[in-house]
C-alpha cells in the first residue's frame, strides 16, 4: 500500500502531537508510563508513514538496519545497570549525532545524483553535518569520562578557547564555501574539523560537571535532528528536534542554576576533580577537630528520632548503597520514624539520577523530595544522614562570600538536630572546597564504605530494638 | 512563502512548545526525560529510511543509509525500552 504525501504529512502531524503528549506525561510519575507509550506510538506511526510513502523503493537495507538496531537496542536497554544510565545516554546521544551526519551525507549524494543541489540545501546540509559531528565526538568523550576510560579531570591548556573559536570559524567558513561552490574537499574538511571540535569542546569540562554535559549533548542531539529536518524539508523532524533541543537547554540551565554558575563558566571553567589526598581519614579528622562516630551511635539517634532525612549523593551510587538504605528506611518506619530523602538537583552524574536509583531500590517516590520542598523540614528533623554527598550541604555556600561555591543553593542539613556524614575519607567534594558542616558541634562523621556502613545500621537495627 | 521559511516558522513555534512542555516536567523524572527525548530524537530514522530506501541499487548512499538506520534504530528501541524500565520503578507508597 502506498500513501500520498498529504496523508503522510498528516500522519507526521499526529506523530508530533503524540510526542508532545509523551513529554507532557512526565509531569508526574503516575502518568509517565502512559506518556512513554504515546512516544512509542508516535515513532511507530512516523516510521510506518515513511515506509508507505512513494520515496521508498527498496526495503532490503531498511529491514536489515531496523532489525539489527532493534536487537542491539533492546539487549542494551534490558541489561544496563541504573548506575550506568549516564553512560548509556551519552552513547545514545552519539548515535543520534552520527546518524544525522550520515543522513546529511547520504542526502547530499542522492541529491547530487539527481541534480537537485542548491545553495540553501547545501547550507542546511553543512549545518546538519557540523551539529551532528560535534554531538557525536562530544558524546563519545563524555561516554569515555563516565565509563572511566578517559580521566574525568578537565584537560586544559593555554589558548584553548582561542583554538576552539578559530576551529569554529574555519568550520563555518568551509560550510559556506561548500554551499557556494559545491567543493567536495571543503565538505570533507568541514566534517573532519567538526569532529575535532566535539572533542576540544568537551575535554576541558570536568567529570563532576557531567549533569551539565549530558544535558548539553541532549540539546545538541535535538538540534542535529532539527537540522536534518531542514535538509529534508520534513516538519516532523524540525518539531521534534526543536523540542528536544530546548529540553536539553532547559536542563542545562537548571543544572547550572543549581550550582550558581553560568553555562559559560561550566563550559570553559572546568572545576577540578583531582584525586589528591584521601589517606588515613580518621587521623586527618582528629587533626582538623572533626568528631567521628561509630555506626551504633548513628543508629542510637536514628531509632529514637521522629524524623530522619537522608541526603544521597553520587557516593551512594558508587557504593551501590541504595538497597541497604531502603532496608534502613523500612526498619526505621517500623519504629514509627518518618524517613524522607532530599535530592539536590545536581546530585549524581545526570539530572534526576538519584531519583532513579532510589526508585530502583523500591523507595516510594512520595518519600523523595526536591530541594525546595524539603529545606523547610530540616529544622524539625532529628537526624540528617548524608550518604556520599558533600558540596550540596556545605554551609559555606551561604555564609562565606570568599568560597568558590558561595551562592549555590544547598540542602540545609546543618539545621537538623544531629548530622551524620557517611564518608570514605576527609577528601573535599569535587569543588575542592572544605566542608564547614564537618566542624559543626552536632556533626559526626562515620568513616567507611557507604554500603558497609548502612548494612551495619541494618544489623544494628535488627539486633537492637527497644 | 518558500518552503525554507515555512520550515523556519515551524521550528520557531516548536521551540516555544518545547520551552513550555519541558518546564512542566517534574525534576524527579529528569533522567527519564533525557532518555525519552533521546529516544524521540531517534526520529532521524525517518531521514535515514529515505536515504537507505531510495532505489535499491546498492549505491554508496544506500550503504550510508543502512548505517544511519542502524544507529537511529538502536536509539529508538534502546531509548524507549530503557525509559519504560525506569518509569516502571517509580512507585507510590503502598497503603498499609
Amino acid at each position: 500500500m502506498e500513501i500520498s504525501s498529504n496523508t503522510q504529512a498528516l500522519a507526521y502531524l499526529v506523530s508530533a502531537i503524540l510526542f508532545i503528549f509523551a513529554l507532557k506525561g512526565l509531569t508526574h510519575p503516575s502518568s509517565a508510563r502512559r506518556g512513554n507509550y504515546y512516544g512509542m506510538a508516535g515513532i511507530a506511526l512516523a516510521i510506518g508513514a515513511t515506509l508507505m510513502g512513494s520515496e521508498i523503493q527498496s526495503y532490503g537495507f531498511i529491514i536489515a538496519g531496523v532489525a539489527a538496531g532493534a536487537v542491539i537496542g533492546t539487549v542494551v536497554a534490558m541489561r544496563v545497570q541504573m548506575t550506568a544510565m549516564p553512560q548509556l545516554v551519552a552513547a545514545l546521544h552519539s548515535f543520534v549525532g552520527m546518524a544525522a551526519v550520515l543522513v546529511a551525507i547520504g542526502t547530499y549524494l542522492n541529491k547530487a545524483a539527481a541534480g537537485q543541489l542548491n545553495a540553501v540545501l547545501m547550507g542546511e546540509l553543512s549545518a546538519g553535518i557540523i551539529i551532528g559531528a560535534i554531538t557525536f565526538t562530544g558524546s563519545v568523550i563524555a561516554f569515555g569520562k563516565l565509563q572511566g576510560i578517559l580521566s574525568g579531570a578537565p584537560v586544559k591548556f593555554k589558548g584553548q578557547h582561542m583554538l576552539n573559536a578559530v576551529l569554529g570559524l574555519i568550520t563555518i567558513a568551509l560550510g559556506v564555501h561548500f554551499a557556494m561552490t559545491e567543493s567536495m574537499s571543503s565538505l570533507l574538511l568541514m566534517t573532519l574539523l567538526a569532529f575535532v571540535i566535539g572533542v576540544t569542546l568537551i575535554i576541558p569540562i570536568g567529570g563532576a560537571d557531567m549533569p551539565v554535559i549530558i544535558s548539553m549533548l541532549n540539546s545538541y542531539s535535538g538540534w542535529a535532528a532539527a537540522a536534518t529536518g531542514f535538509t529534508l524539508g520534513n516538519n516532523l523532524l524540525i518539531i521534534v528536534g526543536a523540542i528536544v533541543g530546548f529540553s536539553g537547554a532547559i536542563l542545562s540551565y537548571i543544572m547550572c542554576r543549581a550550582m550558581n554558575r553560568s553555562i559559560i563558566n561550566v563550559v570553559f571553567g572546568g572545576f577540578g576533580s583531582s584525586d589528591a589526598g584521601g589517606d588515613s581519614a580518621a587521623a586527618q579528622a582528629v587533626q582538623k577537630g572533626v568528631k567521628s562516630a561509630a555506626v551504633e551511635d548513628a543508629v542510637y539517634w536514628m531509632e529514637d528520632a521522629n524524623k530522619v532525612i537522608v541526603i544521597p549523593g553520587y557516593g551512594m551510587a558508587v557504593a551501590q548503597a541504595q538497597h541497604a538504605l531502603k532496608e534502613v528506611m523500612e526498619l526505621l518506619e517500623e519504629r514509627e520514624v518518618e524517613v524522607k530523602f532530599a535530592i539536590h538537583p545536581v546530585a549524581g552524574r545526570m539530572p534526576g539520577h538519584m531519583n532513579v536509583l532510589l526508585a530502583e531500590a523500591d523507595i516510594p517516590y512520595d518519600n523523595v523530595l526536591e530541594m525546595d520542598e524539603i529545606n523547610p523540614e530540616f529544622a524539625t528533623a532529628d537526624v540528617a544522614l548524608i550518604v556520599g554527598a558533600n558540596d550540596v550541604v556545605n554551609p559555606a555556600a551561604k555564609s562565606d562570600p570568599a568560597s568558590p561555591i558561595y551562592g549555590m543553593p544547598i540542602l540545609e542539613a546543618a539545621k537538623a538536630r544531629q548530622v551524620y556524614f557517611l564518608k570514605r575519607s576527609m577528601r573535599p567534594g569535587y569543588s575542592g572546597v572544605d566542608n564547614l558542616l564537618f566542624y559543626q558541634d552536632n556533626t559526626s562523621l562515620v568513616f567507611g564504605d557507604a554500603k558497609d556502613t548502612i548494612e551495619g545500621m541494618v544489623t544494628a537495627l535488627k539486633g537492637g530494638g527497644h | 512563502m518558500p518552503d525554507t521559511l515555512v520550515a523556519l516558522y515551524v521550528f520557531v513555534l516548536a521551540c516555544f512548545i518545547g520551552y513550555w512542555v519541558i518546564w512542566g516536567v517534574t525534576p524527579a523524572l529528569h533522567t527519564p526525560l533525557v532518555a525519552l527525548t533521546n529516544a524521540i530524537s531517534g526520529i532521524v530514522v525517518v531521514g535515514a529510511l529515505l536515504v537507505a530506501g531510495l532505489d535499491g541499487a546498492g549505491s554508496a548512499a544506500e550503504i550510508i543509509g543502512f548505517f544511519a538506520v542502524l544507529l537511529a534504530s538502536i536509539n529508538v528501541f534502546g531509548g524507549f525500552l530503557v525509559t519504560n524500565r525506569m518509569l516502571a520503578m517509580f512507585k507510590k507508597e503502598k497503603k498499609k
